[in-house]
């Protein structure tokens, strides 16, 4: 096996026992990198060198035994609208084309503390707007399992390289399934936290009131180990909850005796592909051949989460995107014209890409006067019903499993010019951020070579019992740390 | 058509965002097109209903106001497009009297 493949806590154990250093483990991700990226293209910015010393520093912290974590000396990428400091942060977006912040993201300055190293920034779809990373301002990420098809999105970027196996754990962001959707499209785990659980300081806004960070892993342990890390109140995010953070890597006990695993029908209805049904199902057999117990409940309302998601979404992201204007940091138009408004409007069209601009311009029609209650205000109240809905299924069950998309990856270019054919790809996502549960994506089998994500939803701050179930069933059925048939770039 | 082509020059004035003509006239067919889709909200009641700005019930969140040490000014104009040695530099706002 070569260093590349590892897992975190595979990779935990070797450079404790001194068998390897985190300089090796560091260059042999960047000689992957190097091996696999032009096919991939996962990455808006290889932080080599920086990545380099703190690989130096952490050999010296395992050397010392002094503030040893299990992330210590670890390459962990971090989707480009998380702001690192003194390292390019885009957000996809030509108009932070050349924005370093002045400030690392709570999530970045926690795992810098935990001793990882930030290997690069990952590639998404422009402000993490889009379900294939072919949004990007600057180029689309492959899916690593075939190059011909899309790695999901927005975090499109941190799915493909954990996948590719040009890091080891990455950062992703969840606005509408914007983490789990790649996951399960690139074979990988990614969890989207309960809403507050991890402090969005530093993340650049899309909707604040649906946006959480979390983790993109190889397996459920490494899953469970970085948001560990990241999970915690941060006095920088007001919206962040103060609680005690749970030891989570407790929960990852293989025993799913007793439980009641809720199947809601609406996630299985017209629209998701046969064959991916068929492998979530089988995946819930699975869980109740150990020992869990199947209910079928019902969230009626799931099915308006979508239309309810592209008001809320785009008002929030019309009024966070106010900021791009031209002056203190990003793109200005040359020349720049005599008007201040002028200026800002012209900078705005010449900066943004489409799908930007067109859900600031939804966004900002829902939001603007006469037009506030019949859209926003309504989507908000259908919020509600959706929340009671998942309310009341977990009356009789303790975690939600459904499919995390209809469809495996699909082929670049396939749906770019259908939009609501695209935002489909998100329809068993988008309710779990509506209502602000956690829910975990997990590979459940494949389709065609191509991997099937199943999605564990868990009542609010239940991490535990998501990652609990997630890891019974990953030990169950083998399926963690799978490896893509990538061949490497001829030489 | 509930969205004139004035409805979405209106709007884009609002967002500051210049639009070509190609672009208004794309905003005026697909806006039309996703609010036509946005009908279907109107199938449920609710009445009643309160509605969810933020899942967790978080009101307001008080601390102490310390001054805190600020950014240095050359990090903060560091990434400015346009800038003096202390100041962000625009087109001009005010009219001279």
């Amino acid at each position: 096996m070569e260093l590349w493949q590892l897992t975190i806590s595979e990779a935990h154990k070797l450079l404790v026992k001194g068998d390897i250093s985190s300089v090796e483990l560091t260059k042999a991700v960047l000689e992957r990198i190097s091996q696999v990226e032009e096919l991939v293209k996962a990455f808006i910015t290889v932080a080599e060198d920086i990545a380099l010393e703190e690989a130096k520093a952490a050999d010296e912290r395992l050397k010392r035994k002094e503030n040893v974590t299990i992330l210590t000396g670890i390459p962990i990428a971090v989707k480009d609208n998380i702001c690192t400091k003194g390292i390019l942060t885009t957000a996809g977006s030509r108009i932070l084309h050349n924005f370093k912040p002045p400030y690392d993201a709570t999530v970045v300055e926690r795992l810098k503390v935990a001793g990882a190293v930030i290997i690069g920034k990952t590639n998404l779809d422009e402000f993490a707007m889009g379900s294939s990373t072919e949004n990007s301002g600057f180029f689309p990420t492959r899916n690593p399992w075939d190059l011909t098809r899309v790695p999901g999105g927005s975090s499109g970027g941190s799915a493909a390289a954990v996948s590719a196996g040009e890091c080891l754990g990455a950062l992703g962001s969840d606005t509408g399934g914007s983490i789990r959707q790649p996951a399960a499209f690139c074979g990988v785990v990614g969890l989207k936290p309960t809403y507050g659980v991890v402090s969005r300081y530093g993340l650049i806004a899309f909707a604040s009131s649906l946006d959480q960070i979390g983790p993109i892993t190889k397996d459920v342990m490494d899953c469970a180990i970085m948001l560990q890390f990241i999970a915690g109140h941060d006095t920088k995010d007001s919206t962040s909850i103060n609680m005690a953070v749970p030891n989570y890597l407790d929960a990852l006990v293989p025993d799913v005796r007793g439980l009641r695993i809720g199947i809601p029908k609406e996630f299985f209805a017209q629209g998701v592909d046969e064959r991916v049904a068929d492998a979530v199902l089988k995946g819930i057999e699975l869980l109740t051949e150990m020992g869990a117990e199947a209910v079928e409940v019902s969230t009626p309302t799931a099915e308006y989460a979508l239309a309810a998601y592209y008001i809320i979404a785009p008002a929030e992201a019309s009024s966070n995107l106010a900021r791009y204007d031209g002056v203190q940091y990003g793109y200005r138009c040359e020349p720049t014209p005599n008007d201040i408004v002028a200026m800002y409007s012209r900078v705005r069209k010449e900066g943004f890409g489409r799908e930007v601009k067109h859900r600031i311009m939804l966004g900002t029609y829902a939001l603007s006067a006469g037009y506030y209650e019949a859209f926003y205000l309504r989507a908000q109240k259908v919020r509600t019903l959706i929340r009671r809905d998942f309310e009341r299924a977990f009356e009789a069950c303790d975690v939600l499993i459904t499919p995390t998309s209809p469809t495996v990856a699909f082929k670049l270019g396939e749906k770019v010019d259908d939009p609501l054919q695209m935002k489909l790809s998100d329809v068993c996502t988008i309710p779990v951020n509506m209502a602000g549960l956690p829910g975990i994506s997990i590979p459940c089998g494949f389709q065609d070579g191509m991997p099937i994500g199943m999605q564990i939803i868990g009542r609010l701050l239940d991490e535990p019992t998501v990652l609990r179930v997630a890891y019974a069933y990953e030990q169950a059925s083998g399926l963690r740390n799978l490896q893509p048939p990538l061949k490497t770039a001829a030489v | 058509m509930r969205l004139s082509r004035e409805d979405v020059l209106h709007v884009a004035w609002l967002a500051r965002l210049e639009l070509d003509d190609a672009e208004v006239e794309r905003f005026t067919w697909e806006l039309n097109q996703i609010l036509e889709h946005m009908e279907k909200l109107k199938e449920l009641d609710v009445t009643d209903v309160e509605p969810t700005s933020h899942v967790i019930p978080i009101t307001n969140v008080f601390r102490e106001d310390e001054v805190e040490k600020p950014l240095p000014r050359e990090e903060v104009l560091a990434n400015a497009p346009d800038a003096t040695e202390d100041a962000f530099r625009v087109p001009r706002i005010v009219e001279e009297s």
